[in-house]
């Protein structure tokens, strides 16, 4: 059976890879196909797509910049010296210590939390998804079509709307104010178990499946020893956008958690805003870096896991 | 073994009434169909019990709370079971539809999804048909500068941008002519689209370049080959593929632009004339925390059932004008 693991290209390779798969496969093709000499564009359209695209990126990326060169500024610095430069003296250490002061030393607890739930949602959501979305491609059991209906309608549904009826029955259960009031409703994700489906079906070979229960395998074992692997790049991509929007999500701990020591970053950082009122200081700034960062880093590293997760929820379309 | 082809799943019944002494004995003969029902069952169980705790339940006790409503027994409204739940029909619903504050904030979230979709979809439309064209050659960068701002979390952009938004912290306010207010009554909602078209944008833009990528690329060289410019290439072939990616995109951008509520409750802050019924969001917000008249979980949850009606209502128009227009 482990010669059949580790070789599942050989029994699945089809004649000619489908979306999903050339998606996954192609994932570090960036670059465009050299046209053929006749099609080329003239240098001048080149030149003029270029400072565009240049004109748009400046657009997308000198706030994030700005931050940047703010969180180092005294809060007049702000408006009197050039906001595209460092000031002349570094002023770092003096807002993070501000920063500390207006949480209460509870910053660095706020970014922990943060983590604490957006990790926690995204194994169990990836784990839960990930063998739903299996069932539903390899498996045959009544009510399959009712299931995949009901949670493609609830990829459509206003998710912020739940928040308050969620709210109220979190409340009544005595489970508001907990870390699970984030955990449980973070980690269902339809668009999670969508990918997974899709993808259990175009790179499980059933073949596969079937030998392995021949040579005796339960279902179980078949499912954490074979499928998995063969549902790894699938699985990252669900746990990065469950984490994102665990990370991302706030009305959901507005709502739910009312104990300063459980906020999450996003939230701490609202609540020193909305004390200091339009009194903004560089403390926040540095703040909103620090409480971005971790989802910059991630972005980065799973690049082509997450691009190739939102093509494949392009085909939906 | 002689049959050694392998079985799919709906064949095992099949093959075990033909040749059942060849069938493995694991395989339970007869009892085939009914052993996948129940281990595919297993496996999808605990995402359906979750999804049907997270979604279903939370709509159903929305539906029925939205037809009672919260009447103060003795103490406080949050002093601990103060408040009982009593039966009042349509009452919270009638409040609802006659609050004039509701439909100014949904006068509010409609115009700004009015124009701030089409400009969203249209910049990510021009970025994805330039990027896929034979115009520029190294992509990378670019697709990573336009995408970058999905990364940060939608309350902390609405944060940088009000910063970038207040004179005496904006570095742009030395370039602007004097009296610029961006949180003035009739510029608040233009501020707030511009964080929303930044945020989004790259996100809308990589799900159509994904959907231009799957298109066969012989199919523009035997364009090219029948005289077309690139430019036709992009309005005649390539538009038309991507109808239903920008028809999902738009309905998903609908939905989401109906619950607006992280940006408007920040903005509130440094605009306090917006109140805390700007968007109909924060209002079922506010009036589920009793910061409202009326308050309490009843009118909160008409408030969230109402939404979801005309989000899909609007969804639902969307689409159906989208079809019309493209069979014609």
């Amino acid at each position: 059976m482990t010669t059949l693991v580790s070789t599942p290209a050989e029994l699945s390779a089809p004649a000619r890879p489908n979306f999903v798969q050339r998606l996954f496969q192609n994932r570090d093709n960036d670059d465009q196909v050299p046209p053929p000499r006749s099609f080329e564009p003239t240098m001048t359209a080149k030149v003029i797509t270029r400072i565009v695209l240049i004109g748009i990126a400046i657009y997308f990326l000198v706030p994030v910049f700005w931050m940047i060169i703010s969180a180092t500024k005294t809060d007049p610095q702000l408006a009197s010296t050039f906001g595209f430069w460092f000031g002349p003296e570094n002023h770092l250490a003096d807002n993070w210590n501000e920063l500390m002061s207006w949480s209460r030393g509870n910053f660095p607890r706020w970014v922990l939390n943060s983590l604490l739930y957006s990790t926690s949602a995204a194994l169990l959501g990836t784990l839960i998804s990930t063998m739903c979305g299996y069932a539903i491609a390899k498996y045959d059991f009544p009510g399959k079509k009712v299931v995949l209906g009901v949670v493609m309608a609830g990829m459509l549904l206003p998710s912020a709307l739940l928040t308050i009826p969620l709210y109220a029955l979190f409340l009544q259960v005595g489970l508001a104010n907990t870390i699970w009031a984030m955990i449980i409703p973070s980690m269902v994700s339809p668009f999670g178990m969508f990918l997974g489906s899709v993808y259990a079906q175009t790179s499980v070979p059933t073949e596969l499946i079937e030998a392995a229960r021949i040579d005796g395998a339960s279902e179980a074992r078949i499912f954490f020893t074979m499928v998995l692997r063969l549902l790894a790049p699938a699985m990252v991509t669900i746990f990065l956008f469950i984490f994102v929007a665990t990370w991302n999500n706030f009305m959901l701990p507005l709502m739910m958690l009312s104990d300063p020591s459980l906020h999450p970053v996003t939230l701490g950082l609202y609540g020193i805003m909305s004390i200091r009122g339009i009194a903004i200081r560089p403390a926040i700034i540095l703040g909103s870096l620090l409480g971005v960062l971790p989802l910059i880093i991630m972005f980065l590293a799973l690049q082509k896991y997450w691009r190739a997760g939102l093509a494949a929820g392009a085909v939906k379309g | 073994m002689a049959n050694t082809t392998p079985i799919t799943v709906d064949q095992i019944d099949e093959v075990a009434v033909v040749e059942p002494q060849q069938v493995p004995q694991n395989l339970r003969r007869g009892q085939g169909k009914r052993h996948v029902a129940i281990t595919g069952w297993l496996f999808a169980l605990p995402f359906v019990l979750s999804f049907a705790l997270v979604f279903i339940v939370p709509i159903l006790t929305a539906l029925r709370n939205s037809f009672y409503g919260q009447v103060a027994q003795g103490g406080g409204l949050f002093g601990g079971g103060g408040t009982i739940n009593q039966f009042v029909g349509l009452d919270n619903f009638r409040a609802a539809i006659t609050d004039v504050r509701f439909w100014r904030g949904m006068g509010r979230v409609i115009g700004y999804a009015a124009f701030q979709i089409p400009i969203m979809i249209g910049l990510a439309l021009f970025l994805a048909l330039i990027l896929d064209s034979y115009l520029i050659k190294r992509v990378g960068g670019f697709r990573l500068a336009f995408f970058l701002p999905y990364a940060i979390p939608g309350i902390v952009a609405a944060m940088m941008w009000i910063f970038l938004y207040s004179p005496g912290v904006s570095p742009f306010f030395r370039y602007l002519p004097a009296g610029t207010d961006f949180f003035a009554p009739n510029v608040v909602l233009a501020s707030m689209a511009n964080m929303t078209t930044w945020t989004f944008t790259g996100y809308n833009m990589l799900i159509f370049l994904a959907a231009l990528q799957a298109i066969p690329h012989d199919l523009y060289e035997a364009a090219r080959l029948d005289g077309a410019t690139g430019f036709q290439i992009a309005t005649r072939i390539k538009l038309p593929i991507l109808g239903p990616a920008v028809l999902l995109a738009v309905l998903l951008s609908i939905v989401g632009t109906i619950q607006l509520f992280g940006e408007p409750t920040l903005m509130s802050i440094a605009a306090p004339w917006m109140g805390n019924d700007y968007t109909p969001m924060m209002m079922g917000y506010a009036s589920m925390m009793g910061q409202l008249t009326p308050s309490g979980t009843g009118p909160a949850s008409a408030i969230s059932v109402l939404m979801a009606l005309i989000a899909g209502v609007l969804a639902a128009l969307y689409a159906l004008v989208q079809r019309k227009v493209g069979n014609n």
